[in-house]
């Protein structure tokens, strides 16, 4: 079994910049696993520009922006490995990975950071009726399908779902030749970028219904049309309302979800409002030793959060490293066969047991009143870096409110914003300096208010 | 000139199909669609049913239990995944119980082993997520799961490798009978045949009516469904059905051989044979009324719905024999459930009428196993390793939801009666089954389809005739 000091779980912006973090903080044995043929993962299908605004100061396309990490991974010889899929992760962390050339290999890593994305919701999700033909695409799908390989999926199109992925597929069929009818969202608000319902469907003409949904698919074999309807405020569709398109095509654009089987396997605690790990300010998951960034721990809407928060997840696992509280050496054999080798109550257990490890006691992130999650979930004031960014989202739309962070029961921060949608992320600063000040502090509270 | 021409590569036309290559016989499938199993067979529950359900002395009865019997030999012969899971009918009241003995009486009565009537205790032992609302249950230990299309190719496949000629994308049009035997009229041209099975699913009656004064009359019940992801298929291990009282029949709640949860069917009375539309108010049906049986469904991991089409006969029971007034035209019509249950039965007795009526004679050949698709995951490391050396492909895994790799879905396409589309992939692999649903894998399975079968991706479809999944490349309508 070959031994390094991190494994990165995912080639795409957030493993490479965790990568290059952990590179420049001093640890020389890193390796990434990418099960596709390239590095820079989704990116490499977001051919539009718009990238790297903070990062870089200019407008990149997906793949310019990935390139940009890739240079710096390979100029700091970061080892790498492509068609390589990881299937599991033992608490132990040891990786069990395969690819066509080396089979099915074992690897212990002292650190593991998980960078695995995230994935499209499907159809059944939504739980539309209707026939199940040939023309039903994730957004995500279609756009592989026309970046990549060039293919088109269809000429008259609909589209559900008002997230970036579907303002930006509406526009990319549009330039490609397709008719875009309509683009229909469930509830009152986009769930995209305003910038992107600007450039991508005002600015070609493409009417957005918001309130709407499908209600019905026609088509036995290939998708002949769909049905549109007014949902009310409990998203039920008002009847009498229906309109019919005639199209080949329905992409669905409903949302994505972290790709966490492997971090569930190994016993990492879950947020499930997020669908990603819960992580203290190091970005360490319940698990020591095992850090989370990028799309795989929420999702995020600008590439650039991603590297940054990557970023600081690679320093952290660097950190881990040096402090040498690895326990790599009384690894357990992992059990490769058993595919979900930890159940729910060991998993609980373990949980209790780490929460309990640390002698420090950890001040707890709060979500509430408007406020939906946030990232991290937990303080520990001595792993603190002089500054920590607070992530979070909004549940609905708020105009003209603010933020307000509490510590117990003062409040701190009171920051007022025109409009928080639920599109973009959120984000306050704390430092160590204000935190050390409450010595007491138990818990942070996040809140919208009037 | 055919022996016997079977019209459906349903289970039934399989299992008939599958029996009679044991004989010496030219042997015919005819299906309308690109595939085996593109009708009620792919779209059900998937029980094998124990057998209490059906009228004691009806065929259903008869067959269902020999069926159950049976399949547990099949699925090691022809290498399907089958489990014996067990089932329960709950019942919620006390004044319900005579009903419940009832059922048990019948199950006794039709030859139904080692069932049991449990309290309320002993059922929420079992089943710690069945309602807390539950009076007694009926457990029957022989209930199973059968992954249903992996049921329907092995048959099939089986067949194939013994003879039995398969046309695809064949519709038969109309049957005329003639001095000897019947000439099929299809879209692909003229069969003709000693002997004709017509297991046509729901469309048996129009071939029946067609060489029969004795009309039947099927019509088509739609049963909506919803499953879920495997993280919650683990809600329940048996399979959960209630007795059928003032609310109706109810929505069972089981787990797949695959191990996700299913919850369904509603049951809708539809004029369109071909109308497996799923409905708003069937699935709102299956999600309100699949609670009153288990709680806490975790209904927010829903991956997909379905409907399927229940061929419903006017006279209630399966119709196996050979028409009347129709010498050589046997009927497998009105196979509703219990049909997946029932196949092998049903195959051995229509198989047993056609070879009494033709005095067939055994081969000596006959190849009586088959081996599934190999799934790597099964292998130990070593294995694994070793299967990877030989043919990289098993290293490459293609769906990441199911963990399907290249060289599954290219033995999919190799084998007899292999894949040539999406959905042919999916059913003998599962790549494109698992929560994504295909979001991930399609074009990467478009390619190996294409590469495989010689296909240019704009041929390549979902499940044939005009499923294309491509229609153009980028810009080519833009001048
Ligand atoms: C359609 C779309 C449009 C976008 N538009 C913009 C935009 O205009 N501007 C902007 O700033 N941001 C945009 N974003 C957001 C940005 O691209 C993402 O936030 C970012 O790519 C997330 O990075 P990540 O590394 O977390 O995930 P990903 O890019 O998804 O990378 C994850 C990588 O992990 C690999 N992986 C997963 N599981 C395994 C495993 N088991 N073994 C091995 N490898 C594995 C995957 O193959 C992938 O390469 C867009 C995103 C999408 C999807
Ligand atoms: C909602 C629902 C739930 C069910 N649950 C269960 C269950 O839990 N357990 C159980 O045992 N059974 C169950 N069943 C019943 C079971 O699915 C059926 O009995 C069984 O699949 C019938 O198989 P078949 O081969 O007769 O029909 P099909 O699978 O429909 O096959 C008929 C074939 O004939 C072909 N065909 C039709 N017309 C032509 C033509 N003109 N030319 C050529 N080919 C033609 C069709 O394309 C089709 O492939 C259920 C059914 C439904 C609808």
């Amino acid at each position: 079994m070959k031994n390094y000091d991190i494994v990165i779980i995912g080639g795409g912006p957030a493993g490479l910049a965790a990568a290059v973090s952990a590179r420049q903080s001093g640890i020389d044995s890193i390796l990434i696993l990418e099960r596709d043929k390239e590095l820079g993962g989704i990116l490499n299908q977001c051919i539009h520009n718009g990238f790297g605004l903070h990062t870089f100061k200019e407008e990149l396309t997906g793949p310019e922006y990935a390139q940009r990490f890739i240079v710096q991974a390979k100029e700091l010889d970061i080892e790498y490995r492509l068609n390589t899929m990881v299937l599991e992760v033992g608490a132990d962390k040891v990786v069990t990975a395969m690819n066509r050339e080396d089979g099915l290999f074992l690897i212990q890593a002292k650190a593991v950071i998980l960078a695995m994305g995230c994935r499209e919701r499907p159809r059944g999700a939504l739980n539309i009726p209707g026939y199940r033909p040939a023309g039903i695409y994730s957004a995500g799908t279609a756009q592989r399908l026309v970046n990549m390989d060039g293919y088109m999926p269809g000429r008259e199109v609909v589209i559900l779902g008002s997230g970036d992925i579907g303002l930006i597929m509406a526009r990319r069929m549009t330039l490609e030749g397709a008719k875009v009818k309509v683009v229909a969202e469930l509830m009152p608000y986009s769930g995209g970028l305003k910038r992107n319902i600007v450039q991508c469907l005002d600015d070609y003409g493409i009417p957005l219904k918001l309130s709407h949904t499908v209600v019905d698919i026609k088509g036995k074999e290939r998708v002949e049309g769909v049905t549109l309807a007014q949902v009310d405020e409990k998203n039920k569709p008002i009847p009498g309302t229906e309109e019919y398109y005639a199209c080949d095509t329905l992409l669905l654009s409903v949302g994505l979800i972290p790709e966490n089987e492997i971090s569930r396997g190994m016993g990492v605690v879950m947020n499930p409002v997020t669908s990603g790990p819960r992580v203290n300010e190091s970005l360490e998951t319940n698990l020591e030793g095992v850090f989370a960034c990028g799309n795989v721990l929420h999702v995020h809407d600008l590439v650039d959060f991603v590297s940054e928060e990557a970023a600081a997840a690679g320093r952290n696992a660097a950190a881990y490293v040096k402090s040498g509280k690895d326990g790599a050496s009384d690894a357990k054999t992992p059990v490769v066969a058993a595919k979900n080798a930890v159940d729910k109550d060991t998993r609980e257990e373990m949980a209790q047991q780490d929460t309990g490890a640390g002698s420090e006691q950890e001040i707890e992130l709060v979500a509430t009143g408007g406020v939906r999650y946030t990232v991290p979930c937990t303080i520990r004031t001595s792993h603190m870096e002089d500054e920590l960014k607070v992530r979070f989202r909004v549940g609905s739309v708020y105009q003209n409110c603010f933020v307000s962070v509490y510590f117990d029961d003062e409040r701190v921060i009171h920051r007022k914003k025109m409009v928080f949608a639920p599109a973009e992320m959120e984000e306050v600063k704390l430092t160590k300096e204000q935190i050390l000040r409450y010595p007491e502090l138990r818990r942070i509270t996040f809140r919208i208010e009037e | 000139m055919y022996d016997v021409v079977i019209i459906g590569a349903g289970v039934c036309g399989a299992a008939v199909a599958h029996e009679l290559s044991r004989y010496q016989a030219k042997i015919c499938v005819l299906e309308k669609e690109e595939d085996v199993c593109c009708g009620t067979s792919k779209a059900n529950s998937a029980i094998v049913h124990a057998g209490y359900d059906a009228v004691t002395g009806s065929l259903k009865a008869k067959l269902n239990v020999r069926g159950n019997e049976l399949m547990e030999e099949l699925s090691k012969e022809l290498d399907f995944p089958f489990e014996r899971n067990g089932s329960l009918v709950l019942c919620f009241n006390e004044s319900d119980m005579p009903n419940l003995q009832a059922l048990y009486d019948r199950g006794v009565a039709n030859g139904v082993k080692g069932m049991k009537i449990l309290n309320k205790e002993e059922v929420l032992q079992m089943e710690p997520n069945v309602t807390e609302d539950v009076y007694a249950a009926l457990y029957a230990p022989t209930g199973g799961i059968v992954c249903p299309f992996g049921l329907n190719i092995a048959l099939a496949e089986n067949a194939c490798v013994n003879g039995v000629d398969f046309q695809f994308d064949t519709e038969v049009i109309q049957i005329r009978k003639m001095e000897e035997g019947y000439e099929l009229q299809t879209d692909k041209g003229v069969f003709c045949a000693k002997c004709v099975v017509n297991a046509a699913g729901v469309y048996a009656d129009k071939f029946h009516n067609m060489v029969s004064e004795k009309k039947l009359s099927i019509t088509a019940r739609r049963g909506d469904y919803c499953l879920l992801d495997k993280e919650a298929g683990n809600h329940v291990r048996r399979t959960i059905f209630t007795l059928p009282g003032k609310l109706g029949k109810g929505i069972l709640v089981t787990p797949t051989v695959h191990g996700n949860l299913l919850i369904g069917p509603t049951a809708v009375e539809v004029e369109d044979k071909e109308g497996v539309n799923t409905t708003a108010d069937g699935l709102a049906q299956v999600l309100t009324k699949a609670g009153m049986s288990v709680k806490n469904i975790p209904t927010r991991q829903v991956i997909t719905s379905f409907a399927g089409l229940r061929a419903h006969e006017a006279g209630d029971d399966f119709i196996i024999g050979e028409a009347e007034d129709a010498p050589g035209f046997v009927d497998c019509a009105g196979i509703e459930s219990p049909g997946i249950a029932s196949c092998p039965a049903i195959g051995e007795m229509a198989a047993g009428i056609v070879k009494e009526k033709m005095g067939l004679i055994a081969k000596d050949d006959f190849i009586a196993t088959r081996k599934g698709i190999l799934n790597p995951g099964t292998l130990c490391m070593e294995e694994r390793n070793d299967l990877i050396k030989e043919n990289p492909a098993y290293g490459n895994i293609i769906c990441r939801c199911e963990m399907v790799t290249e060289g599954e879905i290219i033995d999919a396409i190799r084998r007899p009666l292999g894949a040539k589309s999406l959905d042919g992939v999916k059913r003998r692999t599962r790549a494109g089954m698992g929560r994504c649903q295909s979001g991930f894998c399609s074009p990467r399975t478009m390619e190996i389809l294409a590469r495989e079968c010689g296909m240019s991706m704009f041929d390549i479809t979902k499940s044939g005739g005009n499923s294309k999944l491509v229609v153009g490349t980028n810009k080519d309508t833009v001048s």
